[in-house]
């Protein structure tokens, strides 16, 4: 836990979406690190822009200003082919539903080698057959289903073959995009465990997108919280749900019913009143308030947070 | 909790059975079901998709597609049996006016046409008979009660100047307006961000309480069954296989279904190691099923859950399982520990409560 390498850097990134008049902001100077090896969680409300940050690392968002660094390189903006060819396979992204994602009309050979035909990252025919079959055997299905339409697969096997065409890439790092909320209960669990398998078998890097705290905390070794395109609060994840310190975490967390009927009941729901900050006369920055624990407040919520929670200096 | 005991059944359905045609082949999705629903409580139908939850409770406002019909059994209504409904006439006396539903996306829910205050006064109208000025008025009342501010103003406007959350109180209001008894909602907060689930579910509580509603929910999330249900019945493959109080159904679960559900919430699951999952998939309900639908994916399953349904057995006076593992021959199974630290946990709360 003492030193880790940087895999993704995300520095100060702002992505604005249209202009003049019409101009949103939909990312607003927002920093992260994800080390390699880890599940990093992103949660959110709906139009918090956590797609958006999940898309611009996909290089499929322009990014307006900033910079985010793969390996300590820089992936947007202007690049070299080679660069561009290696990060397009190291970095690989799993669809939230798998009703949308997988081509109707094609055969999940080709939807599988679709991304190995497209960087020629195969030798052969052969080849090729053999890395999908493998693709296929990993995340649990037969590779007899490569000549099957995905029509005749239920949910969950839609989204292992979605996973599929992610691994035969081989990559480092991969965007899981609420990756299991189309899912039913049970078929969340074997896709959560095959995502977790898959993680250790390849040491593979993930950025985790959800807006489900349960299936976050499971799975996560850290989580940023992101509220109207600002991380509010970024910390391991247990640290974050045990102890946390922004008013929206707060209140994001109380809202998450629990399977506890007799907690349930007694529980209050805390309500997040945006207008409690008083920004405009001394504006937030994003300072580490204990180890590793950052948070967006302004001197004076810090005096504040430290004296109610006794945080350690 | 305690109430539900004395009160008394305001629906009833009945060794409820109901088949589909698609293609030339029959498909069974409700398999002999009787339920009952009290009046003032709030029952969860919890399964996963294609249980048949859905199916169940269109049943019971006259909604099935056409290709569906009620093969066998009663839905028992103020001495009326909604099963021998032919007739839309007869199934507009009850729709709306006795069953509303709260369906789950209020994006495709309501007319984009239409301000929203006058598809709420379509129901004040048709269903209290108000005019004029005196529906406008009760308009305005039920925009207050699902908790919208200017009212006047938020009348005049159209559904697309609302977001996820106020629409689905416009919905509710919509259903509140046709006086209803019972009050369905089909997943009401699934497509909604959690801040707002939970207002939502608030709402729902209170107005179930200010209106004297009975309401059923539908969902697959056992957070939300434990925020509003005071029963809760368990679904699989078109069947009930488990009935009981909220609590006894979360932390004295009998069918090996139910303890499968509560097994595979990532809240149970410990952080590095496998998450329980349910292996296999439900059975096709093309074909007949025989025995215990769950059978083969049950690691508990005895012989004769191959062979022959379970019947109830009774647990306590509100609680009951279709499962073997009840009669009084079945060997004792040995549940997993985190599933027994669950219901631990829950029995200490009972104690502190």
């Amino acid at each position: 836990m003492t030193h880790k390498e940087v895999l993704v850097a995300v520095k100060n990134l702002k992505i604005v979406f249209g202009k003049g008049k019409n101009k949103f902001v939909a990312i607003d100077d927002v920093s992260f690190d994800i080390f390699k090896g880890e599940t990093f969680g992103l949660v959110g409300e709906s139009g918090s822009g956590k797609t958006t940050i999940g898309r611009a690392i996909m290089r499929i968002n322009e990014v307006t200003d900033g910079q985010i660094l793969y390996h300590g390189k820089n992936i947007n903006g202007k690049i070299s082919k080679d660069w561009d060819r290696e990060i397009t396979q190291k970095i690989q992204m799993i669809f939230q539903d798998p009703m949308a994602s997988l081509n109707e009309r094609a055969k999940v050979d080709y939807i599988i080698s679709e991304g190995l035909v497209n960087t020629k990252k195969f030798i052969s025919e052969e080849d090729r057959q053999q890395k999908v079959r493998k693709a296929l055997l990993n995340v649990g299905l037969l590779p007899e289903f490569a000549n099957r339409f995905p029509h005749e697969f239920s949910g969950g096997q839609r989204q292992r073959i979605g996973i599929a065409r992610a691994l035969v890439m081989e990559p480092e790092f991969i965007i899981a995009d609420e990756p299991i909320s189309a899912l039913d209960v049970s078929i969340r669990a074997q896709v959560l465990n095959l995502l977790a398998n898959l993680q250790q078998q390849n040491h593979l890097t993930y950025l985790f997108i959800a807006h489900d705290l349960s299936i976050v905390r499971f799975i996560t070794d850290r989580t940023a919280v992101i509220y109207k395109g600002n991380i509010v609060e970024l910390a391991e994840t247990e640290t974050l749900f045990s102890n946390p310190i922004h008013p929206y975490t707060r209140a994001l967390l109380s809202a998450v019913p629990e399977p506890n009927p007799y907690k349930e009941r007694e529980k209050i729901v805390e309500i997040y009143d945006p207008t409690q900050h008083r920004y405009d006369q001394q504006p937030p920055a994003f300072v580490e308030i204990e180890k590793g624990h950052f948070i967006l407040a302004n001197e004076q919520e810090i005096e504040n947070y430290r004296t109610t929670r006794k945080m350690g200096g | 909790m305690e109430a539900t005991r004395t009160k008394s059944s305001i629906l009833s359905i009945q060794s409820l059975v109901i088949k589909f045609t698609l293609r030339g082949q029959v498909l069974t999705a409700i398999r002999d079901i009787s339920l009952e629903l009290y009046q003032g409580e709030s029952l969860a139908i919890v399964g996963e998709s294609g249980s048949g939850k859905s199916v169940l409770v269109k049943s019971i406002m006259g909604l099935l597609d056409k290709n569906g019909s009620i093969e066998q059994g009663r839905i028992l209504y103020n001495d009326r049996d909604l099963a021998q409904f032919t007739t839309e006439r007869e199934w507009l006396q009850i729709r709306g006016k006795e069953i509303a539903m709260v369906t789950q996306d209020p994006m495709t829910s309501l007319n984009p046409l239409k301000t929203i205050g006058k598809q709420i006064e379509e129901c004040v109208v048709l269903h209290q008979g108000l005019k004029g000025k005196a529906a406008y008025e009760e308009t305005l009342k039920y925009l207050t009660d699902v908790g919208i501010y200017d009212v006047e103003k938020r009348y005049k406007q159209y559904p697309h100047e609302f977001s996820g959350g106020m629409r689905q109180r416009i919905v509710i209001a919509i259903a509140l307006a046709c006086h209803p008894k019972i009050l369905i909602c089909d997943e009401p907060t699934t497509a909604l961000d959690v801040t707002i689930q939970a207002q939502i579910l608030q709402l729902l509580k209170n107005l179930q309480q200010k209106y004297g509603l009975t309401t059923v929910y539908i969902t697959h999330d056992l957070g939300v069954v434990a925020k509003v249900a005071d029963r809760i019945a368990v679904m699989y493959a078109g069947d009930v296989i488990e009935v009981g109080a909220t609590h006894e159904v979360f932390f004295n679960g009998q069918h090996p279904y139910t303890w499968a559900l509560i097994s595979s919430l990532p809240q149970l699951g410990l952080k590095g190691q496998q998450l329980y999952s349910i292996k296999g998939t439900p059975p096709n309900l093309f074909k007949a099923i025989k025995g215990d639908a769950f059978a083969p994916r049950n690691p508990f399953a005895l012989k004769i859950d191959y062979e022959e349904r379970p019947p109830f057995f009774q647990v306590s006076n509100t609680h009951y399982a279709r499962t073997w593992l009840l009669d009084p021959r079945a060997p004792k199974v040995e549940l997993p520990e985190t599933l027994l630290a669950f219901f631990e946990e829950g029995r200490q709360h009972a104690n502190d409560a």
